[in-house]
């Protein structure tokens, strides 16, 4: 069991998962968090049944069947990045209210600087107003270890445990030591045959409960041995860290000895205890949060009158964005260092779609199709397609959250932009766009609603697609007309009549579905490469 | 020792494979590794880097601090020039010449090389004419990997056993040709690092 394993902090957390007895995993895939669900669904006990592993139609339908899971008494963990955080936040907050039976652990990963984000908020600010456990690892073995330790928690205080993780932890290797395994629960259903009930009668009383708990997850987070209060001599500054802030701060000494007294939290509600003593001890504070300066603001309180606390607030760090071992040398007084500045004939490359990406022949069509009416008029959403937006396309307006195209498309014709576009991939569509769907069909919108079928979720590395071959069927199942449905095939062999389609639907005055269907080359290659092993290696069974 | 390096490269050009090898020699001489590595929208087409710290004592941060990384390992041209900020003055630059040109406002070729032989520290050469000269035109990345081994601090026989663990199953000839491809890069670098 002491053999160090090489993992990303999200394959910590899958492994951890893993050998915590954990029954069950689901999520949806989003960038930070994909690869925790992947490593576990590539598991032995995974491919063999022991564990449920996959993916969900979204956030808040894996969150639901994760607390229906925990509800049975067996160990169920969910995993999505932050903003599927807010899709899921109805199940999630009502989750602490409720309580866990089964350990239930929701991981969400955040991306502050916004690698591959639309915004860069911070899970614990909703894990706050959930009133749960907030675990938050400094690093790849504390991300297993808190797996373990979130469990035995959730399991001991019947309470849903939130751990929030960032990218660099996320999608950083390190060596990680395993713990002994554990084995999965059996079925036990709650003692409290209400406590799933949440009747205002019931929702009253386990709320009242759940404030109560409050101060008992404070004392876990004193005794957990996750927060560190080390002393140092040198008081003018005491320094409070929050999560991967910890590793900048000593990456700038690198003799690992720190002149000043030092606050490491990772478990939240904060110990009273461990500020008061770093508070009381030192001059002035400096929080170095990776995220919101949540722990900064309580700290200074709304009037600043106690004493000086640097941070995000006062400048000393900047507003926004991730730390680095850099901006923490600055707080902290110290040098700045800098190799040379990039030469300017150093071109940016942004991403792009594939060569022969089907999306590009979609839009392609698109643009001339509308090149009648004036610009503004197409409202996209999230996935490869949203690249769209860039030279040399330029074909779309707006790409705001999962959904959201067909949505502001039907407000747009509400408002009279006749016709008004809505461009939506797939697993997108099933994400979220089917709901809408139904708003635009109820109230016969005139929207032409293109559902960029590729197969696959392609943005986060070609995760299977829920709405997989039954995208027809949804759309005249919540009432489409047939007669205003077509599937195209999106290659320039079909340019023209792709075009006339086009035409023809924009000028209808309800509501027709556009489904350009040509598999992501990504996911078609993947195939072809794995359809030759199989020829390749004679088959084990 | 430390050694803090950036690779460098296109989403899809397969940099990690390189941090994978010199992952498993350093783990195999046991000593501390973290590797920072891009996932997700970067991937399509866009520039890529990764962070692979190694050291024998305990590594702190996953980023490499600005103007302290050791080498930049790059497998193409204008993308060895992204990351000079991090690099540290007495730092290496060693890159891959041939170009991968996927945008309009792609740098000439003659500035592109004056700015990098402009920069004290460095080994060029063209890998993937290297690898193919080889007769494994897939083996470019060895090849730069190859070219790095001089500053690495970590024995060549270690990097050899790396590659014959890494590519072991894909049999004898791949192996043999990637462990010729490592051995080029390296002896045009001995040769050039003077
Ligand atoms: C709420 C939320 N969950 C997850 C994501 C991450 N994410 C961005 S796009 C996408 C899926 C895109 O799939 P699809 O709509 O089929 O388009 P494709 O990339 O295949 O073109 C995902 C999972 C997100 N941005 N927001
Ligand atoms: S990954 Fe697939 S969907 Fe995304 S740009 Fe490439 S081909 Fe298109």
């Amino acid at each position: 069991m002491d053999q160090k394993l090489m993992l990303l902090g999200d394959e910590a957390i899958a492994q951890a998962a893993i050998d915590a007895g954990m029954s069950g995993i689901y999520a949806y895939p989003g960038t930070p968090s994909t690869e925790i669900t992947e490593y576990v669904m590539q598991s032995k006990e995974a491919r063999s049944g022991q564990i449920r592993a996959g993916w969900s139609t979204n956030e808040k339908t894996a969150m639901e069947s994760a607390l229906g899971m925990s509800y049975t008494g067996k160990r169920a963990m969910v995993c999505m990045k932050h903003v599927g955080l807010n899709v899921a936040a109805d199940p999630f907050i009502n989750s602490a209210i409720t309580g866990a039976n089964g350990g239930l652990i929701i991981v969400s990963a955040d991306d502050p600087s916004m690698h591959s984000s639309q915004n860069e908020q911070d899970s614990r600010v909703l894990g706050k107003f959930a009133l749960m456990p907030v675990l938050e690892p400094t690093n790849q073995q504390n991300a297993y270890d808190m797996v373990h330790y979130g469990f035995e928690m959730s399991e001991k205080l019947g309470v849903p445990v939130l751990m929030r993780i960032t990218t660099r932890l996320a999608h950083s290797r390190a060596g990680v030591i395993r713990k002994e395994s554990r084995k999965q629960n059996e079925i036990n259903l709650p003692k409290d045959s209400g406590q799933f009930i949440l009747l205002p009668a019931i929702a009253r009383r386990q709320y009242k409960e759940l404030l109560k708990k409050q101060e008992i997850f404070e004392s876990w987070s004193l005794t957990s041995g996750f927060n560190v209060f080390t002393d140092g001599d040198n008081k003018s500054l005491g320094v409070i860290t929050t999560g991967i802030a910890h590793n900048y701060l000593f990456e700038n000494y690198p003799d690992r000895h720190i002149p000043y007294p030092v606050l490491k939290v990772a478990q939240y509600p904060v110990p009273k205890a461990l500020v008061e003593k770093i508070y009381n001890s030192c001059d002035a504070i400096l929080v170095l949060e990776e995220g919101y300066p949540i722990l900064e603001e309580s700290l200074r309180g709304f009037l600043n009158l106690g004493k000086t606390i640097h941070g995000r607030l006062d400048g000393t760090v900047p507003r926004e964005g991730e730390l680095n071992p850099n901006i923490v040398a600055v707080a902290l007084g110290m040098e700045d260092t800098h190799g040379k500045d990039i030469p300017s004939i150093v071109a940016s490359r942004p991403p792009s779609l594939c060569k022969g990406c089907p999306h590009i022949y979609s839009y392609n069509a698109l643009t001339e199709a509308l090149s009648k009416w004036s610009k503004g008029r197409v409202f996209s959403d999230i996935g490869c397609y949203t690249l769209g937006a860039l030279d040399p396309f330029d074909a779309i307006n707006t790409c705001v959250d999962m959904g959201a195209s067909i949505t502001m498309a039907k407000g747009a014709a509400d408002a009279g932009l006749l016709p008004a576009v809505a461009v939506i991939g797939d697993s997108t569509f099933a994400h979220s766009g089917i709901t809408g769907l139904i708003d635009c069909v109820k109230e016969k919108s005139q929207v032409t609603i293109m559902i960029l079928d590729n197969e696959t979720t392609a943005m986060t590395g070609g995760q299977d697609s829920s709405a997989f071959g039954r995208i027809e069927d949804i759309c005249t199942g919540v009432g489409v007309s047939k007669d205003h449905i077509f599937v195209l095939n999106p290659s320039p062999k079909y340019h023209q009549e792709n075009l006339a389609i086009l035409k023809q639907e924009l000028d209808y005055q309800g509501v027709s579905v556009i489904i350009p269907r040509r598999e992501c080359i990504q996911t078609a290659l993947k195939h072809i490469k794995e359809n030759k092993k199989a020829e390749s290696v004679p088959s084990e069974n | 020792m430390k050694r803090d390096i950036i690779l460098a490269g296109v989403g899809g050009q397969g940099i990690l494979s390189i941090a994978t090898t010199i992952g498993a020699a350093a783990l195999n001489t046991g000593l501390h590794l973290k590797q920072a590595e891009v996932h997700g929208m970067s991937q399509r087409g866009g520039d890529v880097s990764s962070n692979l710290r190694i050291a024998d004592h305990e590594i702190a941060s996953d980023l490499i601090p600005y103007g302290k990384a050791d080498l930049i390992i790059s497998v193409e041209p204008m993308e060895s020039l992204r990351y000079l900020p991090l690099l540290s003055p007495g730092g290496w630059l060693i890159t891959n010449t041939k170009p991968f040109i996927n945008i309009t406002d792609y740098p000439k070729m003659e500035d592109l090389m004056a700015e990098i032989e402009n920069f004290g520290n460095h080994i060029a050469l063209d890998a993937d004419q290297v690898a193919k000269d080889l007769g494994s035109a897939r083996s470019a990345n060895m090849v730069i990997l190859g070219a790095a081994s001089p500053f690495l601090g970590i024995d060549f026989s270690e990097l050899q056993d790396a590659v014959r663990r890494i590519f072991g199953r894909k049999g004898d000839e791949i192996v043999k040709l990637n462990l010729d491809a490592l051995q080029a890069g390296r002896d045009y670098a001995l040769a050039h690092k003077n």
